[in-house]
This record gives structure tokens, sequence and C-alpha cells, in this order.
């Protein structure tokens, strides 16, 4: 599907609605407003990077988002229906920290799975097991994996509820680049065979330019929407196209901007 | 040697080896040369220890002892697990009560014994209640420290699946603050054995804390006096042992190891 295309459904008709959404925490008598009047539409099944230097308040933002928090004013809307906490329909994948270490690769995959009958459970974690590639770990526990493992189960444990939506916050952060680079190739054929709406934050311009539909680039805190840049390369990208290249540079100019004294 | 070298298979053996046949020769000739007529020598206490080995009165006493420590320590983590996860998971309940804990934890437990009297009279009961006093706050700080230091990360992931309060505390809670908690639980086991000692030579006629304090007052018999005590060390030191067992299991296993 053309990148136009998605453009012109996320005016038809969103996924997610972020209208005015201000952010100001209290610390002791200061107050540090972190997002400023951020308007955002998501359309289903895209993937939409938020970038920005780092401390802007794009995790802040992103966690409004999931419902974890909320917003000093504003409203996010899911499917025209105002969000006012988390949901298994919507799953925040944090960096591979938050695989649980007392379960197995399996044990945590069907973690979110307990109000399902134990034959739908089975079939499912062994489906989502298989699509991230850890066959043969089923009985591993996260210490004896390798970090782009335990963030391939991660994210094979948010995907098992069959969620519409998925937030990844900076989610190969931790990873080395050779596993980053492999993760994202992994990341862009599960979303091909799952098509969720996806949020990813990240503070890697490249990371961003090579996975998502449209980036949003976020100012300095307190963050306002500073553009939103289409990328419309077919997949998969050639990352050293010209058109690539003019893309990267042009967010990187934007954000250097955004320090320039 | 290079510190960072696992130690060989016959030095792990040897070295504990030698070290106690060091002892033993240090306390021997000690003996000797000093030419005490009241401490027993290493032989006299070998003997002394066949001698209460042929008697059936010595494992009537360990079980004794085994059975206040079970009981007592088991009481302690039945209500101290449940109150310290209460205590960990409601921060206002661990305000109002914590003031009240930390007051009565540093009282040694051989200082309730007039109280344990007072309330159980002389008997197993009180020397039992010793015993939980005894591993109760330890048990109770445990698992308090573990729940509130429970990453907030888990308990986002419980609740974006879906978990009632009661679902994240069973599901991602307790199992992520076991590790911590069994660290309590080893710590209260080894003060509720030291207890037990101390609560049987006062307050029953049986145990080998009663075999320690019996054997000095029936005709100061030394030999068996130090036999006793090193029962007690060698009893406390298998529970130990078994203890961290425990922390080989594999769902807790993680919380234990160190960075290589």
């Amino acid at each position: 599907m053309p990148s136009s295309e998605i453009v012109a459904n996320a005016m038809l008709e969103s996924k997610l609605r972020a209208r005015q959404i201000n952010m100001t925490f209290k610390s002791g008598s200061e107050s540090i407003s972190v997002l400023e009047n951020i308007d955002l539409d998501v359309a289903t099944g895209e993937f939409l990077c938020l970038v920005g230097p780092s401390g802007c308040g794009k995790s802040t933002l992103l966690s409004i988002m999931a419902g974890f928090l909320s917003p000093t004013s504003g409203t996010v809307t899911i499917d025209q229906e105002k969000i006012t906490g988390p949901d298994p329909r919507r799953i925040f994948v944090f960096q591979e920290r938050g695989v649980f270490p007392w379960l197995t690769v399996e044990g945590n995959v069907g973690f979110g799975l307990f109000k399902l009958p134990k034959a739908e459970q089975d079939r499912r974690v062994a489906h989502y097991i298989k699509l991230v590639g850890l066959e043969g770990f089923e009985n591993a526990y996260p210490p004896e994996l390798s970090g782009g493992m335990k963030q391939r189960l991660e994210v094979a444990r948010a995907l098992a509820v069959n969620p519409d939506m998925l937030f990844l916050d900076e989610p190969f952060g931790a990873l080395d680049s050779i596993t980053r680079l492999i993760m994202r190739g992994e990341l862009l054929r599960i979303w091909d065979a799952e098509r969720k709406t996806i949020i990813f934050v990240t503070h890697d311009i490249d990371e961003a330019v090579q996975l998502a539909d449209r980036v949003v680039v976020l100012s300095d805190r307190p963050a306002k929407v500073q553009s939103v840049v289409n990328i419309d390369i077919a997949h998969p990208r050639d990352i050293s196209s010209a058109r690539y290249l003019e893309l990267r540079d042009g967010i990187l100019a934007q954000i250097g901007l955004a320090h320039r004294v | 040697m290079n510190s960072l070298a696992q130690p060989a298979r016959w030095e792990r053996v040897f070295w504990p080896i030698l070290a106690c046949a060091l002892f033993i020769a240090l306390w021997h000739f000690s003996v000797v040369w000093t030419a005490t007529k009241v401490f027993p020598s290493p032989r006299d206490v070998e003997k002394g220890i066949a001698g209460l080995l042929q008697k059936s009165v010595l494992w009537g006493y360990i079980g004794d002892s085994l059975r206040r420590v079970a009981v007592g320590f088991g009481a302690a983590v039945l209500v101290g697990i449940p109150l310290g996860l209460t205590l960990g998971w409601y921060r206002v309940a661990d305000r109002v009560v914590n003031p009240v804990l930390q007051l009565l934890r540093p009282i040694s437990p051989i200082a309730w014994i007039p109280i344990a009297i007072i309330l159980f009279g002389i008997g197993d009961a009180a020397a039992t209640f010793l015993i939980f006093l005894g591993a109760f706050f330890p048990i109770v700080v445990a698992a308090t420290n573990a729940v509130s230091n429970v990453p907030s990360m888990y308990r986002r992931a419980g609740r974006n699946f879906g978990l009632t309060p009661a679902g994240i505390l069973l599901k991602v809670v307790f199992p992520a603050a076991l590790p911590q908690m069994i660290v309590g639980l080893r710590i209260a086991l080894g003060i509720a054995w030291l207890v037990v000692v101390a609560a049987e030579m006062i307050a029953v006629d049986s145990g080998l804390g009663y075999l320690v304090i019996d054997s000095r007052n029936s005709g100061k018999h030394y030999d068996l006096v130090v036999a006793a005590m090193l029962l007690i060390g060698l009893i406390g030191l298998g529970l130990d042992i078994l203890f961290r067992r425990l922390e080989q299991m594999k769902a807790v296993r993680w919380g234990f190891r160190h960075v290589n």
C-alpha cells in the first residue's frame, strides 16, 4: 500500500486520535511542562515513529496514549472511545527488561491468555514462539536468552493476546547494533504478517526512516509536533538510495535546529 | 593463583578439610599445653558423642528441637509473608505499622522469656512462641522490602494484560519478590535455630539446648556440653544447606544470579 493512501486513510478514519495533549509535571514548587498541545492521528495498520531529542517527552506521550498516565489536559481516543487506562487490546512493549524472569519462554508468551481455553492458549503460544523464531527455547528462562531473544519474547507475549495496537518504547535501545538491524527486519516481517497499528518511540533517526510510514518529529521540551514526515519508500528500503538519505537528512536537520542556541 | 579461576574439585574438598583438621589440632594442643582439668579435648568430646548416640535420648532431643523450630518458624512464615506482602503493597499501611515493627524488632527474643512464661507457662508453647518472635520480624521486613523493590515495569505489564489487582499480586508481585523473600526466610531460619537453643535452656526439659544446660548442671559434663554445641552447629549448617537448595529452583534462580 503506497504511503499517500495511508495518509488519506488517516484523514478519513483514525485508529488513534490525540487532541491538545498537555502534560505538566510538578516537582516541589516548580512545574515543568513536558508536552504542549500535541495533536496526532494514527491510521489503522499504520507504523508511526516518534522521534525527538532525548528527554523531550516521547516516552511520556507514549505512556499517555497507552493509558498509563493521564495528561494534564487533552484527550486520547482510540476507535472513538476515550481511553482511561491500559487495556489488553493495546500492549506496551518495554525494552527487553519487561519479560518475566520467573516464567519460561512459554510461560511468558502465554501470560496474557488466562481467559482463553487451554487448547487455544497452547495453539497461540506455539504460533507466536514460531513467529518470533524462538522454537527450541520453549522451556528456557529469560536469563538464559540473549538480549535480542528477550526482545523477541516480549514482542511475542504482546502479539499473543491479539492486540490491535502496539506501543514500543525504544525497544531496541539496549541491543548491539548488529542485533538491532536484524530486529528491525524481524519487526517489519511480523508487522507485515499481523498488520497491527504500531507507535514506535526511538531516538535513532535511521531506525525511524527505515521502519515507519510516517515519522513525527517532536521539538525539545516542552515537546510540540515539529513536523510529520511521510516516508514514501516501499519496503524493503534501500538505505543508500537518494530518497532515503534526503528524508533522513531532512529530519536530522530539523532535530539539529531544535538544538541550535 | 588466579582469583577468577574456578577452584579445582580437589581444592573445594581439600581446603575445608585442612581447616577443620587444623582447628581440631589447635584445640587438642591447647587442652594438652594448658593442662586444663575442665575443658574437654576433642577425644573426650568424641567419646561423649558416642555415648550420647548409644542412648536413644539424643535422637529424641534433636527431634524435639527441630519440631519446635518447624512449628515456630512455620507460624512466622504463615503470618509474616502475607503481612509483608500487604505492607509492601499498601504503602499507607506500611507507614502506620512500620514504626511499631521497628520498635519491636531490635528486642531480642531472650528478653521476651518472662512474658512468654506468663502467657504460655513453662513448656513447649513458650519455647515455640520465642522462636516465632525471632523469625517473624526478619520475614516481615524482607517481604515488605521485596514487594516494594519489584520493578514498576512488571506491575505495568500485569495491568496491561488485564489482570485484576489480586491477579497482579499473585502472578506478578509475588513471583517477582520471591527471591528476596527467600533470602529473608533463610536469615529467619538461622535466627530460629539460635533461639530454640536459648529457649530450651529455660522453658523445657528436652532438646539440644536442654542437653547443654543439663550436662553442665548434672555433674559438669563439659564433654557433653561441647558435644551438644557441635551438634547444634552441624544441624544449623545442615538446615542452611537445605535452604540454599531452594535458591536453585528455576523460578527463583534469576534473582540470585550474580553478574558473571
